[in-house]
């Protein structure tokens, strides 16, 4: 991830801005560049797509994936959903409380059949333990 | 000699990848093939072993097992290992199966526009549109997506809809919990979808499909971007049809389809009124067929073998097969797909095998997170839409998640009224500010204040949720909650507990 580009951000915005519907597949593009979207670019979206700025902020904070901050280095969601709850997912959660990790709730990652699921960045774990999180964050 | 391994999402969760890097270090000359995933969870990572004595399985394989794997002679099917499955279709999890929709899934290299023949699709462009909806009309086909609304019908309205553009929008944004046959046959066997799609669209006059994934499967996003680059390249798409995939954004309710529309359109995922359909007036305000995945993957079976084929399967009006995922608590967990009609009993005992912890079940919810919990008392229901709506539940996509005796079904309750209030749109107003109110209610019953009247006030609440919601969310909400205080009053406090065995 790079730090916050008002340049560059707008390269991105620009290269997507006339596809149907445009809003989402720019808001993921700068996210997956810069790891959030940075609030002061909102009247730039707004404009390159012919939006109001309400519209961009709407739909900025409607969707839980945006952020309007950059994460930390490591990013950890935890599935909060019934089965994994019924593997003792929230012992996981219980477990890991620390400041230097960005943790966000997700619920289900499609890994249902082999819970507790958790996602570290952009993979995803299986049958997690206590100690099997200890051993992957370290 | 040719070893399968996974690229499925789960298979990966569990260390696929390196079993695959320790394998290829001892023998770098060796055929790999990703395939998708059996569906037989429990033994994952399952590898694959093929040699001239035939195609043989180990089960589930971690990265520690690969020493003792090689000592065995895993490479040649060696069969002295504790590991060793034999033929993966010989298994007894395998065997009682009737796989249709995902017969391909997990048996060839998932990528390979090779190996995926596109027959269906031969046979689509040799029918007219009306002659491709009456064979999905004549199949039996429902939506799968948990509707079950019959899918002929719906490609009917959208071909009857004169327009100069027309969409195909694939439903996938899989929020359910205990739902994942979307991922794995979109990782195992994307052809099927595509080829799907692409049926879908000769149907019903489409020129331009979006499949629209939810950003929790960046795995599965991966695959079928890449399956259909090939699908580009193969020739297959790009003549008068093309395909997009488009993410989602942790939005549960981007999974109802007017949400999704919206979002779709690059907007806040807010439900629509209905009327219009979206078949009438849709994405971007035309005529789009929008449907589920596993849908959409059935069309190629029911086009090269027949509608009578498919509709043959299955038990009442819940024709052909349901791919059941049984999940959560539960010894095997896994993807079987079964003609409609066995029963929860038989699936949860006879091919589940009980609970993983060994204890005894209490419940299953089925249906997703908006489907009712069922008490043991009711476990000799038939899975079909029919049976399971007269016990007051709801098969929905097929999911199963089981839970121990260790559950407590007011916090699951509870937990009903809070993903609701996450997950709300915010568009109506029993789901919005009733899923907050409820979380409070059951919070005070919990904590015996004023419980009677707090119990009238919930069932009050539920009433109006159910019968003044704009959609299934807030509408179904009201199901996982009231069936838990209906069958389970002892964990609201409302009886005394009973003694643990």
């Amino acid at each position: 991830m790079t730090n916050w580009n008002a340049e560059a951000a707008q390269k991105i915005v620009q290269g997507k801005a006339n596809l149907p519907g445009a809003l989402l597949p720019v808001l993921h593009a700068l996210q997956a560049e810069f790891g959030y979207i940075n609030p002061d670019f909102v009247p730039e979206i707004a404009k390159a797509l012919n939006l109001s700025r309400a519209d961009v902020h709407g739909v900025l904070s409607f969707y839980h994936d945006f952020r309007d901050k950059p994460p930390s280095e490591r990013v950890i969601k935890i599935c909060r959903a019934e089965a994994c709850q019924a593997m003792g997912a929230s012992k996981l959660e219980d477990h890991i409380k620390r400041s230097d990790v960005t943790l966000e709730p997700v619920y289900c990652l499609g890994n249902c059949a082999c819970g507790p699921a958790v996602m570290i960045d952009d993979k995803t774990y299986g049958r997690v333990t206590p100690e099997k999180l200890e051993e992957l964050l370290s | 000699m040719k070893i399968y391994i996974p690229h499925d999402t789960s298979s990966l969760s569990l260390g696929a990848d390196e079993v695959l890097a320790a394998i290829t270090a001892k023998y770098p000359d060796i055929e790999i093939i990703r395939n998708g995933s059996r569906g037989l969870y429990w033994l994952e990572s399952l590898i694959e072993v093929e040699t001239d004595k035939g195609r043989v399985g180990y089960g589930p394989v971690s990265i520690d097992d690969i020493p003792s794997l090689f000592e065995a002679g895993f490479p040649e099917g060696g069969s002295m290992h504790p590991l060793y499955l034999g033929k993966v279709e010989e298994l007894e999890a395998f065997k009682r199966q009737n796989r249709l929709t995902f017969a391909n899934c997990g048996v060839s290299d998932a990528l390979s526009t090779e190996d995926y023949k596109f027959e269906a699709l031969e046979k689509a462009l040799k029918l007219s549109p009306q002659d491709i909806v009456n064979a999905v009309k004549d199949s039996g086909l429902r939506g799968r997506g948990g509707a079950a609304f019959p899918t002929g019908i719906k490609w009917q309205t959208v071909l009857d809809t004169k327009s100069e553009k027309k969409y195909i929008v694939c439903n996938a944004d899989e929020g359910d919990s205990g739902t994942f046959a979307d991922r794995m046959i979109m990782e195992g066997d994307p052809y099927c979808l595509i080829e799907g799609m692409m049926i879908a669209a000769r149907a019903v006059e489409a020129s331009q499909g979006y499949i629209y994934l939810r950003s929790e499967y960046p795995n599965t996003a991966k695959i079928l971007q890449q399956a259909i680059d090939n699908a580009y390249e193969a020739g297959h798409l790009g003549k008068g049809f093309d395909l997009e995939i488009r993410m989602g954004a942790g939005s549960y309710i981007c999974g109802e389809e007017t949400a999704l529309l919206e979002s779709l359109e690059g907007k806040r995922g807010m439900i629509r009124y209905r009327p219009p359909l979206p078949a009438i007036e849709g994405l971007f305000g035309k005529p789009t067929a929008l449907n589920n995945v596993i849908t959409l993957a059935s069309i190629p079976f029911i086009l090269a073998q027949g509608a009578k084929a498919y509709q043959n399967h299955g038990a009442g009006k819940s024709k052909g097969t349901l791919t059941i995922q049984l999940c959560g608590n539960v010894k095997y967990p896994g993807l079987y797909e079964m003609d409609f009609g066995v029963s929860l009993k038989e699936l949860l005992y006879g091919i589940g095998g009980g609970t993983a912890t060994g204890r005894p079940i209490k419940t299953v919810q089925c249906g997703g997170p908006l489907g009712a919990y069922l008490h043991e008392s009711q476990f000799d229901t038939p899975m079909t839409y029919e049976d399971f709506a007269k016990a007051g539940a709801m098969l929905g996509h097929g999911g199963v998640v089981v839970f121990d005796d260790s559950v407590d079904m007011a916090q699951q309750a509870r937990y009903a009224m809070e993903f609701c209030s996450i997950e709300s749109c915010g568009k109506c107003t029993p789901c919005r500010i009733g899923s907050t109110r409820g979380v409070e209610v059951i919070d005070k019953i919990i904590s015996n204040v004023e419980r009677d009247q707090n119990l009238e006030l919930l069932e009050d609440l539920c009433e109006v949720m159910t019968d003044g919601s704009l959609c299934a969310m807030g509408g179904l909400t009201p199901a996982p909650v009231l069936s838990a205080l209906k069958y389970f009053p002892e964990d609201f406090g409302l009886l005394p507990k009973k003694k643990a065995a």
